[in-house]
């Protein structure tokens, strides 16, 4: 076998992961993911093995809920034969491994800075001279947006080719947010620093960067999490969700000036992070995930007053959906607006909602389950058309299946374990992966240590790795003044993208 | 249009009526106090993900701070986190919480700039720029101007562009990659113009303050206006904050 098949946030040791020359490498990657909608790249990087680079590819497979993880050892100044020749999917991570090592990839169609990380192979290449994909016509112009925006939002900058309203071509250009995070991770040694790391990758999604990290960690350590730490953090995920949905719904309303909607999605959202801040003391969840331990046991008393919130909750959100969903100029500012064809969506790679949005089943919480999914028996909301519609239709269906799942881990809250423990030192020379459905979808973290059990490689992926080139595509052939619904809709990640 | 008549009669009233007097509900890390108890410093010391804790006398810099709790929880009887939300200043000291003081974060009316009171009276617009901030405060002040908190009913908003601006509000630690459209939107609000800083990232870098993808040189060059703490702000912290700056008037001597 020139793989090794691994579950979910399992710790193997780093000598069981084949390692096999580029050509069969290459062979093998492509060859399981193409025709194979059920599998996908969910990590692929490199990190320093002596002179050398090694590569480690990490495909997930939704049906048998294994990830075939193998690697390859390369000089930086290799040119390989791209995956992406052959896999438009890979087209990232081949982008990230040439920016960081200079490994050359041929057939590659684009290899263009990913984030210009200060520790990236080129310095010459800075941020202000992105390569723009350039257009020589007299009738069409660019828009160049960004990277600071009109709103209160992170910067990016968006160069919009457009023929008079329409978009033809939309090339986003990122790496503002840069904070070398993956680098903080090695070099801070101590637990809490990490986590608190963990906190900041994406401030709207802290619950589930810091399970991923949490979960690897404790695999590291093996540590065996009671139920009551995996019940806390399958909970609060599941609320984590509800909120930024329905904060979305909001600011989708705000876009096509439904004030009504506006309002109402944006005031419902408080109810659920005030209830987190009730819970663990922050709106935002920070503080609150720890590994080894479960510092916010959630008690009787809080499942009394989530079930009111979620109640009172529940009958606006329905009320507002309602009239929503039937006023005939909102669907038709969501119908068929910023399409994006499911053939496009598989090629792509896409994750999480951005995936189900256009038939793609992608969804950890069912395909590598972990927490309490296993029990709530997670069935994936797929919708078919890839528009705004389906993406707005998304993220009120989760909302409500989220609820349900609540009102059921809520019924059954497990005794808080209070036994004083230690975590270990984490296992020397090994590999863990850890994948958690976020609610914009999957967030893939993996971790190497060396022989003493310190961190070498900390490596960290979030779904808008993936999604930002969907945005891209959905736009194409719209009016430009849909951009922002169309954005808003997937309301895409800056500071998880450029970590 | 009936039914959204009917939508907004459920609604009621959303608004907070008195923003510098609510209560915010359940558990909240605010402004700490600490105790003159004997501990051990050292571990004290060394237990805090971001250096916030000094010695000697111990203290805690709300600057650096990101109310984490993890000190209040080994430590209960020395630390202890109130629900004081009210602690933005223009003074960058006064964000360093001694023991043995219960003293209250504010703004002090003999450091604020005279134009700022001049020039903006009570009403600021403010251009926002997310400088590797990871969305955390951006959503804490979008949210301190939704219906709930309705910060704009005080005259505080954020404009589209710097030229329609009083001054900018940084949140993130500023990334290398930031410095420069962070300058560029500087220059190009109109004078005089404020700084001010939300959140602890912003403040001190927070953790990823050191790194070397980061880029802090742009504050070493103007005076900071007003310092909102936390990881995230909260909202009424960040409301109160713009209340303070712009209704404080200087003593006249
Ligand atoms: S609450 Fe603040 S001072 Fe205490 S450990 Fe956390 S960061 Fe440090």
């Amino acid at each position: 076998m020139n793989y090794i098949a691994i579950g979910n946030n399992s710790t193997i040791a780093i000598s069981d992961i084949p390692e096999i020359v580029y050509d069969d490498f290459f062979k093998l990657n492509t060859e399981l993911v193409a025709n194979h909608p059920e599998r996908h790249c969910v990590n692929y990087f490199g990190y320093n093995y002596g002179e050398r680079i090694k590569l480690i590819c990490c495909i997930a497979d939704d049906n048998s809920h294994e990830i075939f993880v193998s690697s390859c050892l390369v000089s930086p100044t290799d040119t390989l034969k791209a995956f992406t020749s052959k896999l438009l999917c890979f087209e990232k991570f081949e982008r990230e491994i040439h920016e960081n090592f200079g490994i050359g990839f041929s057939g590659h169609p684009w290899l263009k800075p990913v984030r210009y990380s200060f520790n990236r192979n080129d310095k010459t290449k800075t941020i202000a001279n992105y390569p723009f994909f350039k257009i020589e016509s007299e009738e069409l112009h660019e828009v160049g947006v960004g990277p600071i925006h009109a709103g209160v939002i992170e910067p990016g900058h968006f160069r919009f080719i457009c023929n008079g309203e329409q978009i033809l071509h939309l090339e986003i250009q990122l790496g503002y947010q840069h904070r070398g995070i993956e680098q903080l991770f090695i070099e801070k040694k101590r637990l809490l620093e990490r986590t608190t790391l963990a906190e900041s990758i994406a401030g709207d999604t802290v619950i589930g960067h810091t399970t991923a990290f949490s979960n690897i960690w404790e695999s590291l350590c093996e540590f065996e999490r009671t139920r009551d730490i995996d019940f806390s953090r399958t909970l609060a995920l599941e609320l984590e969700r509800i909120a930024i949905h329905t904060g979305d719904l909001s600011a989708v309303c705000t876009d096509i000036a439904y004030q009504l909607g506006s309002s109402v999605f944006g005031r419902l959202r408080t109810p659920i992070i005030n209830f987190m801040q009730e819970w663990g003391g922050n709106r935002l969840s920070k503080g609150f995930v720890r590994p080894g331990r479960n510092q916010f046991p959630f008690t009787p008393e809080l499942g009394k007053r989530l079930a009111l919130v979620l109640d009172a909750f529940e009958r606006d959100f329905d009320e507002m959906n309602t009239e929503l969903f039937k006023l005939p100029s909102a669907l038709s500012r969501f119908e068929r607006t910023g399409v994006v064809p499911s053939a496009d969506i598989l090629s792509i790679g896409a994750v999480g909602m951005a995936a189900r949005m256009s038939k793609l089943n992608r969804d950890i919480r069912q395909s590598h389950p972990f927490g309490l999914y296993p029990e709530l028996q997670h069935q994936p909301i797929i919708k078919h058309h890839g528009d705004v519609y389906s993406r707005v239709q998304i993220r009120k269906e989760e909302v409500k299946q989220s609820i349900g799942y609540v009102r059921k881990l809520i019924k059954n809250i497990p005794e808080p374990n209070t036994k004083p423990f230690k975590l270990k030192t984490p296992n020397p020379n090994s590999f863990t992966l850890s994948l958690v459905e976020g609610w914009r979808g999957e967030i893939c973290h993996c971790a190497i240590t060396d022989s003493k059990g310190e961190l070498i490689l900390y490596k960290i992926k979030d779904p808008s790795f993936h999604n930002w080139l969907a945005l891209a595509l959905a736009v194409r052939n719209n009016e430009i003044s849909d951009f922002p619904i169309c954005n808003k809709s997937f309301n895409l990640s800056y500071c998880g993208h450029d970590l | 249009m009936l039914d959204n008549i009917k939508i907004l009669y459920h609604q009621g009233k959303q608004f907070i009526p008195n923003v510098t007097t609510a209560e915010v509900p359940g558990i909240f890390r605010g402004r700490p106090i600490i105790s003159l108890e004997k501990v051990n410093e050292a571990e004290l010391q060394e237990l805090c993900p971001v250096n916030a804790i000094s010695i000697n006398p111990v203290s805690i810099d709300l600057g650096k701070c990101t109310f984490c709790g993890e000190c209040a929880m080994r430590f209960p009887n020395k630390i202890r986190f109130t629900k004081d939300y009210k602690i933005s200043t223009n003074e960058r000291t006064s964000l360093i919480v001694k023991e043995g003081e219960d003293k209250l974060v504010e703004v002090n009316p003999e450091m604020v700039r005279k134009e700022i009171h001049k020039v903006f009276g009570r009403s600021l617009k403010l251009r926002q720029v997310s400088a590797a901030g990871d969305n955390s405060c951006e959503w804490e002040l979008n949210a301190a101007n939704n219906v709930q908190f309705d910060m704009g009913r005080f005259g505080i908003e954020f404009v589209a562009s710097p030229r329609h601006a009083d001054g900018i509000v940084i949140t993130g630690p500023i990334s290398e990659n930031m410095a420069e459209p962070l300058q560029i939107c500087y220059d190009a609000v109109p004078e005089p113009k404020i700084i001010v800083l939300v959140g602890t990232d912003a403040i001190s870098g927070g953790i990823t303050g050191n790194s070397p993808a980061v880029d802090r040189s742009f504050l070493n060059k103007y005076p900071i206006d007003l310092y909102i703490p936390g990881n995230p702000a909260h909202p009424l912290t960040i409301i109160n904050g713009f209340l303070d700056l712009t209704r404080k008037r200087k003593s006249k001597k």
